[in-house]
C-alpha cells in the first residue's frame, strides 16, 4: 500500500497511537504511554494491523489481578499493618487489638501467624492473651512491608520480578487478595510499512474526519479530502424493539386462515368440563378426565340448555343413530371447572349457536396440560384450531385445507395417518417430514366431527371438518430450538438476536 | 397412551411374511396405530384407547394380517358348550353386580405365551377396565376348581384366603392393608359392607375382585392347560366385550373356547357370545363423509380388510370390537382400508370472507407502537405461583388456585400482569440496561360469567433503567393512547408494590383500566434488582 495514501487516511485514534509504536510494545504499555483507553488502543491496533502497518500477535498469558479483599486492603491497609498500628502505643489484649484494628477472626489468625513468622509480635498468656511488639515489630511500624509495596504495583501484572515471586505466592494463598487469571496479551510491532509511516511527518498528511454541521455551515470542507474508511471493518451491533417471535408466527398463521376466508374466534381459558369434554362426546369415564393431565379449578360453572341434548347422546345416542356410551351422564361432573385442554371447545360453541351455513372459523389459543416442564413438554402451549361446516364438505376437503396450511407454513411433505380422538371419526394425525432428522413429526390432530357431537349441538347431522394443531413444534423447527422451554425464556439477548418470522410464497 | 410389546418373530410367523423395516413402520402407522420402536426382536406399538382389542400379540397380529390382505374377513371362532356354570348370587347386586365368564382348554403355555397372557390382562385392566373399576379380569387354572362357581358378596370378616404371592392365609382387611394389589385397588371396595368373591363348589375362595386372585386356585403356570376366565364389573355388555377380547386372543394362541351358563337374577345367559353384531351401512353415507366415489361392491372387500363381514347392506362387527357405536365408525375403518395415503386433497367451493378479531388487530397495533419506541415483546406463560404474584410483590391479590398442578412453582392463575414482567426483569438482571419490555397476559378473578371467573386481557409495559421513573412510564402510556385515539384520566392510588405517592389508577371512560407507578425498593430487592423499575398495566379491551 502506498504509504502516503495510508498516512492521509489515518483514523484519529491511529494517529494518536502511532508515535508510541516505534518498537515492540504490549497493549497495556501502549495504553499507559498514550493515555488512551484499552478499547481505543485495541481498535487502533486492529486497524493498523489490517493495513499491515504493524504485526499484531496475541499470546495466552496468566496475569495477576487484585481480588476484592486486595482492593479493600489497598484502601484500609493490610490486616497485619492494622494490627501493628493497633499495638504501636503499647501491648494490648489480643481481643482488644483485634477490635481496634477492625479485624475479623480469620484475618486475625492470619496476621498473627505472619507477624510471628516475621518475629514482630510476642504473645504472653496472662489472664488473657496479651500481644506486644518486639524490636523488629517496632521497626516495622515505620517501614513499608514488602507486601504493601507489591500491592501498589500496576495491576493486572503480567510479569513478576523474581524478587517478588515469594511475596506473590504468599498473597495468592490468602483470601481473595490477588488471583491469577487467564488473559490475552496483545503485542504490536511495526512492519517495514509501519516504519516508513513513522518516518513521515504525519502532521502534513491530514484529511477531514467527521463531516460536521460546522464544516457544512462554513463550507470548510471545500477543497479538502475526507479520510477514507476501512469499509470492511466490523461495526458495533444495534437492536430495535420488536414483536416476540411467537407473536410474529401467530400473526402469520392468522393471516393464512383469514386468506382462506375463515372467521377468527377467541374465548376464555377457563371452561366447564361440559364444553371442553362432554359437548365433544368424550365419555365421562374417559381416562383423560381422571388422568392427571387436566388442570382442575375449584368451582362449578353453569350448563347451557343444550346440555340435555348432550346428555341424551351420551346415555343412549338418542336421535344420532349411535348407541351412546351407556350408563348415566352426570351433570355435576360436567359443571367442573378446568383450564381448557384444547381450543376445540370453541368449535362446539360455534355449532350450538349456528344460524346459517357454511361456517368457517378458526382460533389460536393457549391450551393447558398438567405435565412436568421439561425440554420437550410445556404445560401451556398454543393450538391452532378450526372447523368448516357445510353439507357439501368431505374428508378430502379436510386434507385439502391441511395441505394448504402446512404448505404455507413451509412444509412441502405432509402425511395424514389414522389416529383416534373421541370426537372425530375418521380421525387423523398430521405429520410433516423432517428432512434433517429423516422422520415424521406429529403436528396435530384433525378429523370429521362425530354425529354424536354435531347433532345435539347443531340440531342436524352435517359434516364438520375440524383440526387442532400445535404451534410450538413448528416454531422450534423454524428457529432451531431444541428445548421448548427456550420459547418462553424471555432472555433479552435471545429476543434481540432472534430473526424475524418470514415465509414467502414460492 | 398404552403400548404393547410384540415379539417380532411371533408376529412375522403369524402374518406369514417378513416385511422390510420401512414397510413395517409405514403399514403399522397407516393401520392407525403408532410405531414407537422396532428392533431385531421386538416391536413396540402405541395403541389408541378405542382399540383395546389390539392390546395383545394375537389381537394385533390378527388385525394387521387382515389389513395386509393376508387373511381378511370376519374370523369365525368355534365355541363348544360345556356343563359348567357360574351362579351370580343376588348379594353382589350393590357391590359388583356382573361377571362374564368362559373356559378355554388346549393351551400350550410357555414363557412367551405366559408373558402374552399377563400383558393382555394388565393392558386391558389399565385401559378398557379403567384400572379395574369398570372391568376386573381373573384367569384361573381349571384343574383346581370344583364346579359350579358362585359369585357372591361376603362380609369382610368372613373372607380369609391366601392371596396370590401373599403371606399365607389372611383376612380381607389384612390383604387390603398389606398386599401390593390390596393397597393399589382396595379403594375400589371402600365403604362397601360386603366384598365380592368367587367361590367354588368346595367353598374355596378363588379371588376377591377387583383386587386379587387366590394363591392356591388362581395361579397360571406352564403346566396349565385349561383355564377359567371371568370379567367382573357393573355393566354386563362391557364385561362380555372384555371377555371376548381375551378368549379370541387365547383361541388365536391355539386354545378352544367353551361356553358356560350364567345364572343371574333369575335369568340364564350363555357366555361367551361371539356372534357378530350387525350394523346397516350405505355406500351413499360412506361417500358423503369421505368424498370418494366408491361403489356398493367396494364395501365388502374394504370392510373385510378390517376384519368385518358384510352382507346385504349390513356390516358384521367382530365380537371383540368395543368401539363401534355408529355407522361413522365403520366409515373410518373403510377409510383406513382404502388407505389414507390414497385420498386426493381438494379444496371445497365454499366461498366465505375472512374476519379477524378486533382484539387481534389491536394487539398487533399496540406491539407496533411499542416496538417503535424500542420495546421488546416477551412471551409469558400464564401459570404462576403465589410467591411471584403476591409474596415478592408485597401484594395481597386474590389468586385462583389449580387443584392438582404437577409443578408446585406453577399452581395458580395470575390476578395481575406486573409480576410476570418483574420475573422477566429478574431473569435478565445480568444483562445490559436500559431494558424496555412489554407483554400481553390474561388475568383471572372471581366474577360474573358462566364459569364464575372473569378473564381480562392485559398489556403490561415496564422500563428498568437508572432513569426509570413515573414520568418515563407515563410518557409511553400517553403516546400509546394518543396513537390509538384514546384518552385516560389518572387518579392517585395506594398499592403496596409501589412507592407511596408514585402509583396511580388509570381510568378510561370512568372505567378502572389499570395502574401505573414506580416499584417499591423492597419489591425490587425481592427480585434482586438494583435498577429502578416503572411500569403500567392496562386492560386491552378498553383500548378497542
Amino acid at each position: 500500500m502506498d504509504v502516503k495514501h495510508l498516512a492521509q487516511n489515518l483514523h484519529p485514534l491511529e494517529r494518536k497511537l502511532l508515535p508510541f509504536l516505534r518498537q515492540r510494545s504490549t497493549l497495556p504499555e501502549l495504553a499507559k504511554a498514550s493515555g488512551m483507553q484499552d478499547v481505543e488502543v485495541m481498535r487502533a491496533l486492529q486497524w493498523l494491523s489490517n493495513k499491515q502497518a504493524i504485526t499484531l500477535t496475541q499470546e495466552e498469558k496468566e496475569q495477576l489481578v487484585l481480588g476484592n479483599n486486595g482492593k479493600l486492603y489497598l484502601k484500609q491497609g493490610l490486616p497485619e499493618r492494622r494490627f501493628l498500628n493497633a499495638l504501636a502505643k503499647g501491648p494490648l489484649p489480643v481481643k482488644e487489638a483485634m477490635q481496634k484494628a477492625k479485624l475479623d477472626i480469620n484475618e486475625l489468625n492470619i496476621c498473627l501467624g505472619l507477624l510471628r513468622k516475621k518475629n514482630a509480635v510476642s504473645l504472653v498468656k496472662e489472664k488473657e492473651l496479651i500481644a506486644s511488639l518486639t524490636q523488629e515489630g517496632k521497626k516495622l511500624t515505620e517501614a513499608e512491608l514488602p507486601e504493601e509495596a507489591f500491592l501498589r504495583k500496576a495491576f493486572p501484572l503480567i510479569t513478576i520480578e523474581p524478587k517478588d515471586k515469594s511475596i506473590s505466592d504468599e498473597l495468592l494463598k490468602r483470601k481473595d487478595i490477588i488471583r491469577l487469571e487467564k488473559a490475552t496479551l496483545w503485542t504490536a510491532e511495526p512492519t517495514t510499512l509501519g516504519k516508513d509511516l513513522l518516518s513521515l511527518n504525519l502532521e502534513s498528511f491530514s484529511a477531514l474526519d467527521r463531516l460536521t454541521p460546522d464544516l457544512l455551515q462554513a463550507g470548510k470542507w471545500k477543497g479538502k479530502a475526507f479520510r477514507e474508511y476501512d469499509l470492511t471493518s466490523k461495526v458495533p451491533s444495534v437492536y430495535g424493539g420488536k414483536r416476540h417471535f411467537v407473536s410474529q408466527a401467530i400473526d402469520y398463521v392468522r393471516s393464512i386462515w383469514l386468506e382462506m376466508g375463515f372467521t377468527e374466534l377467541t374465548g376464555p381459558l377457563v371452561q366447564t368440563a361440559f364444553w371442553d369434554l362432554d359437548a365433544l362426546f368424550v365419555p365421562q369415564d374417559h381416562p383423560a378426565r381422571q388422568m392427571q393431565d387436566t388442570f382442575f379449578i375449584d368451582g362449578k360453572g353453569k350448563l347451557p340448555k343444550i346440555a340435555d341434548e348432550v346428555r341424551k347422546a351420551h346415555e343412549s345416542g338418542h336421535s344420532t343413530g349411535s348407541k351412546g356410551w351407556g350408563g348415566k351422564w352426570d351433570a355435576e361432573a360436567a359443571k367442573q371447572l378446568m383450564l381448557i385442554t384444547h381450543d376445540t371447545y370453541l368449535s362446539a360453541q360455534v355449532l350450538s349457536q349456528a344460524k346459517t351455513l357454511p361456517i368457517k372459523t378458526f382460533q389460536i389459543m393457549k391450551v393447558f396440560r398438567n405435565e412436568a416442564l421439561d425440554w420437550k413438554h410445556l404445560f401451556e402451549f398454543y393450538q391452532v384450531g378450526g372447523i368448516v361446516v357445510d353439507e357439501s364438505v368431505t374428508f378430502c376437503h379436510l386434507l385439502g385445507y391441511l395441505k394448504q396450511f402446512f404448505q404455507k407454513m413451509g412444509f412441502e411433505k405432509i402425511r395424514i395417518r389414522p389416529a383416534h380422538f373421541p370426537y372425530v371419526e375418521p380421525g387423523c394425525e398430521v405429520e410433516v417430514f423432517h428432512p434433517e432428522k429423516k422422520q415424521w413429526i406429529e403436528l396435530g390432530g384433525a378429523g370429521v366431527f362425530r354425529p354424536e357431537v354435531v347433532k345435539p349441538l347443531l340440531g342436524k347431522e352435517v359434516p364438520v371438518l375440524a383440526w387442532g394443531l400445535g404451534l410450538e413444534r413448528i416454531l422450534a423447527d423454524y428457529y432451531k430450538i431444541t428445548d421448548l422451554r427456550d420459547i418462553y425464556r424471555n432472555d433479552i439477548r435471545q429476543l434481540k438476536e432472534t430473526r424475524y418470522w418470514m415465509r414467502c410464497p414460492r | 397412551m398404552p403400548t404393547i410389546t410384540l415379539n417380532r418373530k411371533v408376529l412375522e410367523a403369524a402374518i406369514g411374511k417378513k416385511l422390510a423395516e420401512d414397510q413395517l413402520k409405514e403399514r403399522i402407522s397407516m393401520l392407525g396405530t403408532d410405531l414407537e420402536s422396532v428392533t431385531k426382536d421386538e416391536i413396540i406399538v402405541e395403541i389408541f384407547p378405542n382399540r383395546p382389542d389390539l392390546l395383545s400379540d394375537s389381537g394385533f397380529a390378527r388385525t394387521f394380517k387382515s389389513f395386509l390382505g393376508a387373511e381378511t374377513g370376519l374370523k369365525e371362532y368355534k365355541i363348544t358348550k360345556s356343563k359348567h356354570k357360574l351362579i351370580i348370587d343376588p348379594s353382589v347386586k350393590d357391590v359388583r353386580p356382573w361377571s362374564a365368564c368362559a373356559i378355554v382348554t388346549g393351551l400350550k403355555l410357555d414363557d412367551e405365551k405366559i408373558r402374552e397372557l399377563i400383558q393382555i390382562q394388565e393392558k386391558l385392566h389399565i385401559t378398557f377396565g379403567r384400572n379395574r373399576k369398570k372391568v376386573a379380569i381373573g384367569i384361573y387354572p381349571l384343574e383346581s376348581i370344583q364346579m359350579p362357581i358362585t359369585f357372591k358378596a361376603l362380609a369382610p370378616q368372613q373372607i380369609k384366603f391366601h392371596a396370590l404371592e401373599g403371606k399365607g392365609v389372611q383376612s380381607a382387611a389384612e390383604i387390603l392393608e398389606t398386599h401390593p394389589a390390596g393397597k393399589a385397588y382396595g379403594h375400589l371396595l371402600e365403604g362397601k359392607a360386603r366384598y365380592p368373591v368367587f367361590v367354588d363348589a368346595k367353598g374355596s375362595i378363588l379371588s376377591m375382585p377387583p383386587v386379587i386372585n387366590s394363591h392356591d386356585t388362581g395361579k397360571v403356570t406352564e403346566k396349565t392347560k385349561e383355564v377359567f376366565i371371568e370379567c367382573s364389573g357393573f355393566d354386563y355388555s362391557a364385561q362380555a366385550k372384555c371377555l371376548n377380547m381375551i378368549v379370541t386372543a387365547l383361541a388365536d394362541m391355539g386354545g378352544s373356547i367353551h361356553a358356560m351358563e350364567i345364572e343371574a337374577y333369575g335369568k340364564k345367559l350363555v357366555s361367551p357370545d361371539l356372534r357378530p353384531e350387525e350394523m346397516p351401512i350405505t355406500i351413499a353415507y360412506v361417500n358423503k363423509i369421505l368424498g370418494l366415489a366408491l361403489k356398493e361392491s367396494d364395501l365388502k372387500p374394504l370392510l373385510e380388510r378390517m376384519g368385518y363381514g358384510y352382507e346385504k347392506g349390513k356390516a358384521k362387527i367382530p365380537a371383540y370390537r368395543a368401539d363401534i357405536l355408529h355407522p361413522i365408525d365403520l366409515v373410518e375403518d373403510i377409510a383406513i382400508a382404502y388407505g389414507f395415503e390414497n385420498f386426493t386433497e381438494e379444496l371445497p367451493a365454499v366461498a366465505t370472507i375472512g374476519k379477524e378479531q378486533g382484539i387481534s388487530i389491536l394487539k398487533r397495533k399496540i406491539s407496533e407502537i411499542l416496538a417503535g419506541l424500542g420495546f421488546l415483546e416477551c412471551a409469558t406463560l400464564h401459570l404462576t405461583s403465589k410467591e411471584t404474584q403476591n409474596e415478592k410483590m408485597l401484594a395481597k391479590e386474590h389468586l385462583i388456585p389449580l387443584l392438582n398442578a404437577v409443578n408446585q412453582e406453577y399452581n395458580v392463575l395470575p390476578a395481575w400482569a406486573v409480576p410476570a414482567l418483574m420475573d422477566i426483569f429478574h431473569r435478565n438482571r445480568q444483562h445490559e440496561y436500559p431494558q424496555h419490555l412489554f407483554t400481553f397476559l390474561t388475568t383471572f378473578a372471581k366474577g360474573q360469567s358462566e364459569t364464575g371467573i372473569t378473564e381480562v386481557q392485559k398489556l403490561v409495559v415496564g422500563i428498568a433503567d437508572e432513569k426509570a421513573d413515573y414520568t418515563k412510564a407515563k410518557q409511553v402510556l400517553d403516546y400509546l393512547l394518543r396513537m390509538l385515539g384514546k384518552d385516560c384520566a389518572i387518579e392517585k392510588a395506594a398499592h403496596p408494590s409501589f412507592i407511596p405517592g408514585r402509583v396511580a389508577k388509570i381510568l378510561i371512560g370512568n372505567k378502572d383500566a389499570g395502574l401505573i407507578g414506580e416499584l417499591h425498593p423492597k419489591v425490587l430487592e425481592n427480585w434482586q434488582l438494583i435498577m429502578p423499575v416503572s411500569v403500567f398495566e392496562i386492560d386491552v379491551n378498553l383500548l378497542l
